[in-house]
């Protein structure tokens, strides 16, 4: 736990403001597609450089205060918000347009988009307190009503003599828009926000998410807390409703989050690379959406952050599937080739106590060890097989088979853990001596060099103690 | 009336308010307008270890919470060292339920115990060094300094109620409200919480436990309190801890095993 999220998050965020600030000049005429890609993720052009930026920041905000949103368990609820905001968007023009504005301009209708998006929230909330419907339920019907209410507005709206409300239906799937610099100013100014505040808030929202009654009882203000995490959930989502649009704004939130899980069990980890992947899909997803104009910008951006995504959920180290997978297997060899080992000792150990000779490394018989352990003769070979790779095996001719030094050192060793750890539980744990068999086995394979000399400590011995019971066949 | 006059009147009733680590009076609690708890009035005396005894669903949890201003009250007042917790809060720490929140959270044992420090952090400021200093030395005091940078989820029962117990330990109150500590705990983490809970008393700090264990309760605690939305009985263990006090609280319920478990207990027989 050395990074500090006070320290590090301004550092990237200023690098990038640096970098899309840098006064890049406008190249000569663009003739291929490969010119054109590099135009755009080079941000040569003013206006795409504004647009991209501007979505570029959007997706690090977003990742982080989705994050908690994740966390909190508001994933839905982020999603409620963003449709309620269209309502709030043809109401802004309205009112807009009656105090004699066009009605387009951009700071009033996220203000409208806002304030609609926070009553859908706050009627969730009335709902969930006042009836016994369930969370689910309530935010689907807000959802669906707002969203519905927004429809009919913007089609009014469409009707209405003498305005253009042309375009305010692209806030609905998002559109690589041209912007002005006084939008592209709104707009990070937002982002930047937001961003901060999450920085600051870190420790709260941490509370928040973790251990809300505790906070309460602590005496944090979990209720005002709570509305400060969706106004900032709001705020990030109207930045987004130009590029990414509201439908799809909720994968902005939540799926850079949900990606960057994967790979940490830290939460400052988890809310930088969060950002990181955020601000990347952000980046590339608004850069292609600059090249393809006639796709919705948002659906792009969703694509490439599902694209992070998957490659996550496959490759993350802590939580990914493939890591876990290939950890799984790991283990099952280990066993595989310890339980082969011990068997191998056990029945040089009969073997011994049979004809009253001191226990050395003995030749076994293939078929003894078959039956030792009721496995298969399939299964034996392939044992066999791996530890002849290991050099734990000397001499196999298909009937009889002796262990090499380092194997039979090896064997020793294991079957010394088994039984050390087998005493540890009858001693003191209350179990059974014949249920002793199957707890030992799933442990011994993990025990530690420093766990094998605490438990010679506890029993007081040193040498390999005989087994509890009968060995051979499975208990 | 305000509410000052409101606290001076119950100032003028009780002989030293500020000595009782917790009074309750006609406390009622309903979940829609069902009673949960009805007509509660407590006192719990400095430095006593008390347990909270009663059946499931008697409101053992609810009491607590309501105490902590985690539920509204539907009727009654709730003092701790003779003013409401608003005013206390430095001196009240609770230990939730282990169940109450999500393992599965990306953070580490130490993060959670750092959490006790946040009233003394205070709004926007960092976690710093020293803060991380005091949440390690709680983890040492329930013995799982070693596990500081784990995450939680790969934590044990026992060892994740530890780390909830050490937050709490961090926060140096002076009296404890703990929801079920002993719940699915390992033979280890009991010995740990019992011997904790006994460093606390020694230390003239008062803890009030939700528990669940019968067999139990003559050994670790020297106070109790049997619920059943009602107070049944509530003083010192020797005296309150009946067979005839248990049968009230429990009605027909009480189990075979419970009764046998509190019959040996009478015994002078620990179960181990």
């Amino acid at each position: 736990m050395s990074i500090r999220p006070h320290r590090i998050l301004p550092v990237i965020s200023l690098s990038l403001l640096a970098l899309v600030m840098l006064p890049l000049e406008a190249s000569a005429t663009v003739t291929t597609w490969g010119d054109s890609l590099l135009r755009v993720l080079s941000l040569q052009d003013y206006n795409t450089r504004l647009v991209v930026f501007s979505t570029t920041l959007l997706g690090m905000a977003s990742g982080w205060i989705g994050t908690f949103l994740l966390l909190r368990k508001r994933a839905l609820m982020g999603d409620a918000l963003s449709h309620a905001c269209l309502p709030g968007i043809g109401i802004a023009f309205l009112i807009m347009v009656a105090l004699g504005g066009s009605g387009k301009a951009l700071a009033g209708l996220l203000a409208g988009a806002s304030i609609s998006g926070l009553l859908g929230v706050g009627a969730i909330l009335i709902i969930r307190r006042t009836t016994t419907i369930k969370d689910d339920a309530a935010m689907g019907i807000i959802l669906s009503v707002f969203f519905g209410l927004g429809i009919v507005i913007l089609g009014m709206v469409q009707e209405l003599p003498g305005a253009s409300a042309a375009g305010l239906e692209s806030f609905i799937y998002g559109k690589t828009a041209s912007m002005v610099q006084q939008d592209f100013n709104l707009l990070v100014a937002l982002s930047v926000l937001s961003g901060i505040a999450c920085i600051l808030l870190t420790k709260e929202f941490t509370l928040l998410c973790f251990d809300e009654a505790y906070g309460r009882a602590m005496g944090w203000p979990i209720g005002k807390l709570d509305m400060l995490m969706l106004t900032l959930v709001a705020a990030v989502t109207v930045v987004g409703l130009q590029a990414v649009g509201l439908i799809l704004i909720i994968a902005f939130l939540i799926i850079p989050a949900a990606a960057a899980r994967f790979w940490t069990e830290n939460l400052v980890r988890m809310l930088l690379l969060a950002g990181g992947i955020g601000a990347l899909s952000g980046w590339l997803g608004s850069s292609i959406s600059a090249l393809a104009p006639r796709l919705p910008a948002g659906a792009i951006i969703v694509l490439v952050t599902a694209f992070i995504f998957i490659l996550s959920m496959l490759f993350g180290i802590r939580r990914g599937v493939l890591p876990r997978a290939v950890a799984a297997l790991r283990l099952k060899r280990k066993i595989g080739r310890q339980h082969l080992l011990r068997a191998i000792y056990e029945l040089q150990e009969r073997a011994s106590v049979a004809d009253g000779s001191a226990k050395f490394n003995s030749r076994i018989t293939f078929a003894s060890l078959c039956q030792h352990r009721h496995w298969t003769h399939k299964a034996v070979h392939r044992l066999i097989r791996k530890a002849k790779k290991e050099d734990h095996i000397e001499h196999f001719d298909g009937a009889h088979l002796q262990l090499s030094e380092s194997g039979y050192g090896e064997a020793s060793r294991i079957t010394r853990n088994h039984r050390l750890w087998e005493r540890f539980l009858i001693e003191h744990a209350d179990i059974a001596a014949s249920h002793v068999d199957r707890d030992a086995d799933s442990v011994e394979h993990i025990l530690s060099p420093d766990m094998v000399r605490e438990l010679e400590q506890q029993l007081k011995s040193s040498a390999t103690p005989s087994s509890p019971h009968p060995t051979g066949g499975k208990h | 009336m305000t509410s000052l006059a409101h606290e001076t009147i119950h100032a003028a009733a009780h002989e030293h308010p500020a000595d009782v680590p917790l009074a309750i009076h006609d406390l009622t609690v309903a979940y829609q307008r069902k009673p949960v708890l009805w007509d509660i009035d407590l006192n719990i005396p400095e430095g006593k270890l008390v347990a909270l005894v009663g059946p499931n669903g008697a409101g053992k949890s609810t009491l607590l919470k309501a105490c902590l201003g985690l539920i509204p009250l539907t009727s009654g007042e709730v003092l701790f060292y003779g003013q409401p917790l608003r005013k206390q809060r430095r001196q009240v720490a609770y230990v939730p339920q282990r169940e109450s929140v999500d393992w599965d959270f990306p953070i580490s044992a130490l993060d959670v115990v750092t959490m006790g420090t946040y009233n003394q952090i205070g709004w926007l400021g960092p976690v710093r060094s020293k803060h991380r200093a005091l949440a390690r030395q709680a983890l040492e005091q329930v013995g799982i300094a070693d596990l500081a940078g784990r995450q939680i989820s790969q934590l044990s029962g026992g060892q994740q109620q530890r780390v909830f117990l050490a937050r709490a330990l961090v926060q140096d109150a002076r009296f404890y409200l703990m929801d079920e500590p002993f719940a699915a705990v390992d033979a280890a983490t009991e010995v740990a919480i019992v011997s904790l809970l006994k460093t606390l008393q020694a230390g003239g700090k008062t803890a009030l436990v939700v528990h669940h264990d019968l067999a139990t309760v003559t050994q670790y605690f020297d106070w109790v309190i049997l619920l059943n939305s009602r107070i049944v009985a509530s003083g010192p263990t020797q005296t309150v801890f009946t067979a005839e006090n248990l049968r009230k609280t429990y009605g027909g319920n009480l189990s075979l095993l419970a009764e046998a478990g509190h019959a040996l207990s009478q015994l002078g027989r620990p179960l181990s």
